[in-house]
């Protein structure tokens, strides 16, 4: 019963960093209709910033992370302007590719760079974690966790209150509509590019210190949060955490009592079982293509 | 009965020389090839490259069978290649079988994995398939490293054998270049069947695909399997190849260099796969240098890849091949072919089409509400309503692109109401769509021969000849046989309505619908459809339509049913029903 609890608190822990990345995918898929295939890297990219910054020039905490977030919107800004917006009136097909090699570049320039040594980052904590009971709460998830939580509150403030939410929301369900109301369609875009690399890149910063930063990182985050994207059914936020969760905890009990090796795979049988039986996933993805 | 019609359709040879004869000079081609790949002496470092890009060339054809043809993603060739080299591997070293039999076991155990992997996520968007195959790909590449037992783990395998025939390593890359040659004639023909024309209506159009008869979910499971099983052939040739193998030759990474070579050279056809590839493994050894930083040389695919997407979507091959068609589409007059036969199916029944109760609800919306239709044989009759009165979902529960949510629809006879679109197709639907979808990355005469190859049309002879022959029937009945090798895009708004109308008439469906083919059309066009409904029933054909444009209806057709908040509100003879008092007041409002 205490490994139990234990494992079901670090499978939340790494369950949200999964639903932060997940919630990446889910605000860029309904912004342009497309998976962003380099979601992943962006946490690795921001990982790496903050080992640049605190590590290697040794300069304060809070001053690094905000630095790598301030990096982070600008590799967003970059992004839209070089990898999706030239292909905007293209298919799905040659924009899922144009992803997939920006993720192949920024995986491998940083790769150039610090070379394949894993590096570590110091935790943001002096405390490691708290004893509750019979199971022991590391600081760094509680972290993670209480961040998840708030950036939930926000974004759905974020889209439900405020205008630039709304704004947003209406380019992402009807692009001439919301152009011909005046709404700005590619700052629209901008703006969620930037947010969304943002996201991505709070999660690789929460998560950096509980793993390694490694260049992988990047791509097995993105494959985990894809997975709890579908879990949860496509294009929902609500279902982007819940999966996220979901897949958190069933990896963590997988590995606990089937196989460590493994690990990294019982993502995908989820994945597959989820594909097979349910599709549209636990909250339904709204696909239909108007004849 | 088909005996009697196919003596009506009269085959002059399009094609004056049989396919062989005329792909002659290919097979001599590569005999040469072949020739010298055994006689001349090669360094073991230029052996190993042109084995390298033999044997990658063969992995690099099936993306282009899966993305190019039919265009779904594969991210996990490399997997696939290297269940071949593994089933080599293993097989001969470890277990001590045949390399022939390690070799199709490798393509076909890459064969299942990919039709199972496919058959699981391509009913779904193309993202999925994306992401499940990177997915697999990890999957594959933890197993090849951890299940040591099997696979020898990281160390890999060594000491591969090659078959006793070709022991020699000049004679197995002959071999090799020969299969390649032969793989590559297979993909280059593919497109010109009726299953390579499957995938390039899916990837062009999945609806439009789908109501012409083709069973959209299967092509793409045969596309990917096709892919994965190329990949497992090339794989396992590989293994033979260079005698050893491990787990890092398969990796993800490897897959998007298969990727990249696939985009680089050309994704459509086999040649520039070919072109691609063989760059793709001169390129780096000429960069050696490259290889000292970890990282870069990858990078540099990775920017390659937006590059290329960016600026040379069609690769190097679609490049100069593109120029290449357009003057050979000008030079090609099309033949002068008999006029078209329709002959529409029956079974003797007064009703072609009897709906009764259908009902289609979109949550609480009730679209189409209890609505019966009987369309006699041999007549134009028109479904017409004000907007949102539930005409078009209508036509897409009938056609089978909506599940009705109650009801029954019944063709000639037959209960088509469970059936999936292609189906109905089959049965005998034939249909056209108010927002034009037409193939538009094919000629006019390719997207009316796709109607024309329905299941069940009795109308075309056996072999390519007479599909054209009845394609160019369909094409100069409305008009347009003498533009037929001319791209869609290159057809006027008006035009290309016409040549959906002839992509459903070369099909000789047993009823047509039309999804208000006056819409966008000018008044001379509309005069045209006009005679052009007349022609087509005139031989027999009943139609459906669905129009906005009274003049049109009220003279085409002989018989009207009108639809009011998804419920019909009239029936009967055409000058009746438009003076009937709840029509008129639906249309101009009640006093």
């Amino acid at each position: 019963m205490d490994l139990f609890l234990q494992l079901l608190f670090t499978g939340i822990g790494i369950g949200a960093v999964y639903a932060l990345v997940a919630l990446g995918f889910v605000l860029i898929f309904r912004a342009t209709n497309v998976v962003n295939f380099a979601q992943g890297e962006f946490s690795m990219v921001a990982a790496y910033l903050m080992v640049y910054f605190a590590v290697d020039l040794g300069w304060p905490y809070w001053l690094s992370f905000l630095l790598a977030l301030a990096g982070m919107a600008l590799l967003g800004v970059i992004f839209n302007l070089g990898v999706y917006y030239p292909l905007r009136h293209r298919s799905y097909l040659p924009v899922i590719i144009a992803t997939i090699g920006a993720s192949i570049l920024l995986a491998n320039s940083v790769l150039a760079i610090y070379g394949p040594q894993p590096q570590v980052l110091p935790g943001w904590f002096e405390t490691p974690g708290i004893q509750l009971g019979p199971v022991y709460l590391d600081s760094q998830y509680l972290l993670i966790i209480g961040v998840t939580i708030l950036l939930v509150i926000f974004n759905f403030w974020f889209f439900e209150k405020t205008l630039l939410g709304k704004k947003l929301q209406a380019t992402s369900q009807d692009k001439e509509m919301a152009s011909l109301l005046g709404i700005s369609v590619s700052t629209m875009i901008m703006i969620t590019f930037i947010y969304s690399a943002v996201l991505g890149g709070l999660a690789g910063l929460l998560v950096a210190p509980v793993l390694f930063v490694s260049i992988q990182m990047g791509s097995t985050i993105a494959l985990k949060a894809f997975a709890a994207t579908i879990i949860g059914g496509f294009g929902d936020v609500t279902g982007a955490i819940i999966g996220g969760l979901a897949l958190g905890v069933i990896e963590t009990f997988g590995a606990a009592y089937i196989s460590v090796p493994y690990k990294d795979g019982f993502a995908f049988l989820v994945l597959i079982a989820f594909l097979i039986f349910r599709p549209q996933g636990i909250f339904g993805e709204r696909v239909a293509e108007k004849a | 009965m088909s005996a009697s019609e196919n003596i009506q359709v009269p085959a002059p040879a399009i094609r004056s020389k049989p396919l062989l004869l005329r792909h002659l000079p290919y097979f001599i081609g590569v005999a040469i090839v072949v020739a010298l790949a055994a006689r001349m002496q090669f360094d073991g470092y230029v052996h190993n490259i042109l084995m390298q890009a033999t044997t990658f060339s063969i992995a690099v054809f099936g993306l282009s069978v899966v993305l190019g043809l039919c265009g779904q993603i594969n991210l996990a060739q490399a997997a696939f290649f290297g269940f071949g080299a593994y089933a080599v591997g293993i097989g001969t070293t470890d277990w001590h079988l045949s390399f022939w039999l390690c070799l199709v076991a490798g393509s076909v155990i890459a064969l299942l994995a990919g039709a199972f992997l496919g058959a699981s996520t391509l009913r779904l968007g193309g993202h999925y398939l994306a992401m499940v195959t990177i997915s697999f790909q990890q999957i594959v590449t933890l197993v090849m490293i951890n299940a040591i037992w099997l696979t020898h783990g990281p160390d890999g395998v060594s000491n591969i054998g090659r078959p006793a025939l070709f022991q020699s390593s000049q004679s197995y890359l002959a071999f090799c270049v020969a299969a390649l040659g032969i793989v590559g004639y297979l993909v280059w023909h593919l497109p010109d069947t009726r299953l390579g024309r499957a995938m390039r209506a899916v990837r062009d159009n999945e609806l439009a695909a789908g109501v012409n008869g083709i069973d959209v979910f299967r092509t793409k499971v045969y596309a990917f399997a096709v892919c994965a099983a190329l990949g497992g052939l090339a794989g396992g040739l590989f293994a033979g190849g260079f005698a050893y193998v491990s787990p890092d030759q398969f990796s993800f990474a490897e897959s998007i260099v298969f990727l990249t070579m696939s985009l680089l050279g050309g994704v459509a056809s086999p040649i520039g796969s070919a072109i691609g590839t063989g760059l793709l493994i001169l390129i780096p050894e000429w960069l050696r240098f490259l290889k000292s930083v970890p990282g870069l040389y990858l990078a540099i695919y990775g920017l390659s890849v937006i590059l290329i997407i960016r600026f040379m979507p069609d690769g190097i091959w679609g490049f100069v091949s593109n120029a290449f068609t357009r003057l050979r589409a000008r030079a090609k007059a099309p033949p002068a072919v008999a006029a078209l036969q329709l002959r529409p199916a029956t079974t003797g029944g007064n009703i072609v089409l009897e709906v009764t109760g259908l009902s289609k609800h979109f949550g609480g919306l009730k679209a189409v509400d209890g609505v019966d239709i009987a369309v006699r044989r041999g007549g134009v009759h028109a479904l017409i309503g004000p907007n949102g009165s539930g005409k078009t979902t209508t036509l897409n529960v009938l056609s089978g692109l909506y599940k009705a949510t109650s009801g029954k629809i019944v063709l000639d006879g037959t209960d088509i109401t469970n059936m999936a679109p292609h189906q109905r197709t089959a049965a005998g639907l034939g249909r056209t769509f108010q927002n034009i979808r037409l193939f538009r990355s094919m000629t006019a005469l390719e997207n009316v021969e796709i109607g024309a190859e329905r299941p069940g049309n009795t109308m075309i002879g056996k072999g390519d000849d007479a599909l054209t022959e009845r394609a160019m029937e369909a094409l100069t009945f409305v008009g347009l046989g003498s533009r037929a090798n001319e791209l869609i895009s290159s057809f006027s708004y008006g035009h290309q309505r016409l040549i959906e109308i002839a992509r459903a008439l070369a099909s000789n469906p047993t009823l047509l619908l039309l999804d208000e083919p006056a819409a966008g059309l000018n008044s001379t066009e509309k005069l045209e459809l006009h005679e052009l409904l007349k022609r087509i029933a005139a031989q027999g054909l009943t139609i459906l339509i669905i129009d906005h444009d009274m003049t049109l209806v009220s003279e085409a057709a002989q018989h009207i049913t009108v639809l009011n908040f998804g419920r019909r509100i009239a029936d009967g003879e055409s000058l009746a029903v438009l003076r009937h008092p709840d029509v008129v007041s639906a249309y101009l409002g009640s006093e």
